[in-house]
């Protein structure tokens, strides 16, 4: 990156700041100075926090605004030093096509070689950070491939989940036939679900699907007899190894590898999806409806199949996690669960698979390495979403569309 | 037939409060077309707004209806500039990405949000005053209707009517309009739309910031994830009357107070979310463009 001084902050640069201050210090005023203790009827004025929070936003605001100015300026007398599309392009010559096999052959060889890096704790991190890699590269079928936006796909998730915990309950089956049994639940009920909503335009299709995500967790929670309620199902049992009896440490070692091979298998198929017949069906529905069907195009079966395929692979994550926490219960298929997959999706840039691998493993691993602050992680993990917006609202690593290029 | 009637007014009461937070959602969405999912968080800062000043005041000794007043005053005033910052920040930077940044960005700033008032008040349930003050002629009919639930009933029928007026007749009324109708067009014709949809947001949060004053003094406790769930029911009221017409969020969020009420009351409590939901899913199966949404034809 180019590290050109910053201009000098003029006056009217400071007044502008001061009064970013001012206002976040009137804003903030009643909920973060006064503290009422409702008990012994005393105010606390925490004066303090006023000036911290005025400080830290005039500061904010003053460097925001020297940053846009030294853009602006930088644009005007464009620097001849390489920037980062520059760094980007000697990557892709680094690895060209035929060169490819070697830059995945090393991130097998990471991920194959973590468990014998870190300590389990670790590589327990690691899997629930691969389930949401499999998580999200199943909703973006749904979200970046087909664009339908899907705010309930934890519903299939649960579903899964609750598939091998039910079957484990009333007829003792293990892991292994509840896996293909628990995707074919979750595309069995995408079905059910897409079959009347695909109709539906953008945003109903939003909020419909969020509210089947509800009514699925809230039948959970209420239909006692079959699900064991809010309680939820206990012992469910680790994926089986041949029968093999082995202890807790090396379990969740297996069950890493196990994520390992599963998002492998995800990224594989995604990728195989993505220019086939169907994928460039789902990429043309995405851009234009109307062209699509005038083009002979099926739209509703075509959609069904990305919500059904979305919701197959949701399902299987859910399958993975009940036999990962071997509890589960409905308060893990809330709502923000929800919002925090199609996070990485976006975040990652809606399509691409690269984006939401990286995407999602930055928002997993970066809370639990931030448990220091442990307090705050939420505040600025929300904080982080709403500034990688503006920053780069197209995503982390945004979808190339393949071409077909003159010149070769 | 006591019950039934209990039932109904609860049902009344239940709608207007959607309709109060709902009406921010529609007026936000037909402007810009942005689900404003941090709209439900500012439903909960007016509430924690208004706690915090009533408590303040009521240990000065100011009386009743003053506090009341004065509450619902610094609720108003305090979360319209949230709304206002909110939407400086999050959205309009976005305002010309694509359809799901804002979202996404909507998401950050409502978990933000929450977590701002978990660590700045308190992650626990807190309780809240009783603001509003027992009506004496309402003493025979104390078991169909409370006091505070025929002040939710008055005020947000007041509110309403005021906004209804000032979107029908004031020039910044049809300013409003004109930018849902087309943003470019009142561009040309010399509206400044930035200011209008600060003006939109502003007053939707207000108006959900007086939602939360009444509902938390109804109920009696609040805390920092309340706003999630009224969030999504008043979003839902506003799908269910069809999103961007202001009568439409009053008349859907009404039907899905009352469709709560009833079948709470004669089938089952557990369920009452899922009553909603499920409407919500039948309406949009049939009527995709909600009760009074016009289906709008696509242009090829």
């Amino acid at each position: 990156m180019n590290m050109k001084k910053l201009p000098m902050p003029t006056g009217k640069d400071i007044g502008h700041a001061l009064l970013i201050g001012l206002w976040f210090m009137f804003l903030t005023f009643p909920l973060l100075v006064i503290k009422v203790n409702p008990g012994e009827q005393t105010v606390s004025w925490r004066w303090a926090n006023m000036l911290w929070v005025g400080g830290a936003s005039a500061a904010m605001a003053l460097a925001g605004r020297l940053i846009v100015a030294h853009r602006a300026a930088r644009a005007e007398h464009p620097s001849p030093k390489p920037g980062w599309f520059a760094v980007q392009s000697t990557l892709s010559q680094h690895f060209t096509p035929d060169r490819l096999w070697l830059l995945g052959g090393i991130i097998i060889l990471i991920f194959l070689a973590l468990p014998l890096m870190f300590s389990t704790y670790q590589v327990n991190i690691m899997t629930t950070a691969l389930m949401y890699v499999i998580l999200g590269l199943g909703l973006n079928i749904v979200v970046g491939f087909a664009g339908l936006l899907n705010l309930g796909h934890v519903a299939f998730y649960a579903v899964g989940a609750y598939t091998y915990g039910l079957l484990h309950l009333h007829f003792n089956l293990g892991f292994w036939i509840a896996l293909p049994i628990g995707g074919l639940m979750g595309g069995l009920f995408g079905i059910l679900l897409g079959f009347p909503v695909l109709r539906l335009r953008g945003d109903y299709l939003a909020i419909v699907t969020l509210g089947f995500g509800e009514i699925i967790r809230l039948v959970l929670v209420n239909w006692g007899d079959l699900t064991q309620g809010p309680s939820g199902i206990a012992d469910i049992p680790r994926p089986g190894l041949f029968g093999l009896d082995l202890s807790l440490n090396q379990y969740l070692i297996y069950q890493y590898y196990l994520t390992v091979i599963m998002m492998f298998f995800t990224i594989f198929v995604v990728n195989r999806l993505r220019y086939s017949r169907l994928g460039r069906a789902w990429f043309a529905l995405r851009e234009d409806e109307i062209a699509c069907q005038a083009m002979g195009i099926n739209k509703t079966a075509i959609k069904l199949t990305a919500f059904s395929l979305g919701a197959a692979w949701a399902a299987m994550a859910g399958v993975l996690f009940a036999a990962k926490t071997t509890f589960i219960n409905p308060d893990s298929f809330t709502f923000m669960e929800s919002a925090f997959i199609l996070c990485i999706v976006v975040l990652g840039g809606m399509g691409s698979i690269t984006g939401v691998v990286l995407a999602a493993l930055i928002l997993m691993l970066l809370p639990e390495y931030l448990r220091a602050v442990a307090e705050y992680r939420m505040l600025v993990f929300g904080a982080v979403l709403v500034v990688l917006m503006i920053v780069r609202p197209s995503g982390l690593i945004p979808a190339i569309r393949r071409t077909y290029s003159a010149m070769r | 037939m006591e019950y039934f009637f209990a039932l109904l007014f609860s049902g009344l009461t239940k709608g207007a409060i959607y309709a109060l937070i709902a009406l921010g959602y529609t007026m936000v969405y037909g402007i810009i077309g942005l689900i404003n999912f941090a709209h439900g968080e500012m439903y909960m800062i007016g509430a924690f707004t208004a706690l915090i000043v009533s408590s303040v005041l009521s240990i000065y000794g100011l009386p009743l209806p003053a506090i009341l007043l004065l509450a619902g005053l610094a609720a108003a005033i305090w979360t319209g500039a949230y709304g206002y910052t909110v939407e400086r920040l999050a959205y309009r930077p976005l305002r010309d990405a694509s359809r799901l940044a804002p979202l996404i960005s909507a998401i950050g700033m409502s978990i933000f949000l929450q977590n701002y008032v978990l660590l700045a008040q308190t992650p626990d349930f807190v309780s809240f005053p009783r603001l509003v003050p027992e009506f004496a002629f309402l003493e025979p009919y104390s078991a169909i209707i409370t006091s505070s639930g025929l002040m939710i009933l008055v005020v947000s029928t007041l509110v309403m009517a005021t906004l209804t007026l000032v979107i029908k007749f004031t020039r910044t009324g049809k300013a409003m309009r004109a930018t849902a109708q087309d943003r470019k067009m009142a561009l040309l014709v010399g509206i400044n739309v930035d200011r209008i949809i600060s003006l939109t947001f502003v007053t939707g949060s207000a108006l959900a910031a007086i939602g939360g004053l009444l509902i938390a003094s109804h109920n009696g406790q609040i805390n920092f994830a309340i706003g999630f769930i009224a969030g999504i029911k008043a979003f839902t009221a506003a799908v269910l009357g069809g999103i961007g017409s202001i009568p439409g969020a009053v008349l859907g969020s009404y039907v899905l107070g009352l469709t709560e009420a009833f079948a709470t009351g004669y089938v089952s409590s557990d369920y009452e979310d899922v009553f909603a939901f499920s409407l919500l899913v039948l309406i949009l199966i049939f009527r995709p463009a909600g009760l009074l949404g016009k289906a709008a034809a696509e242009k090829v």
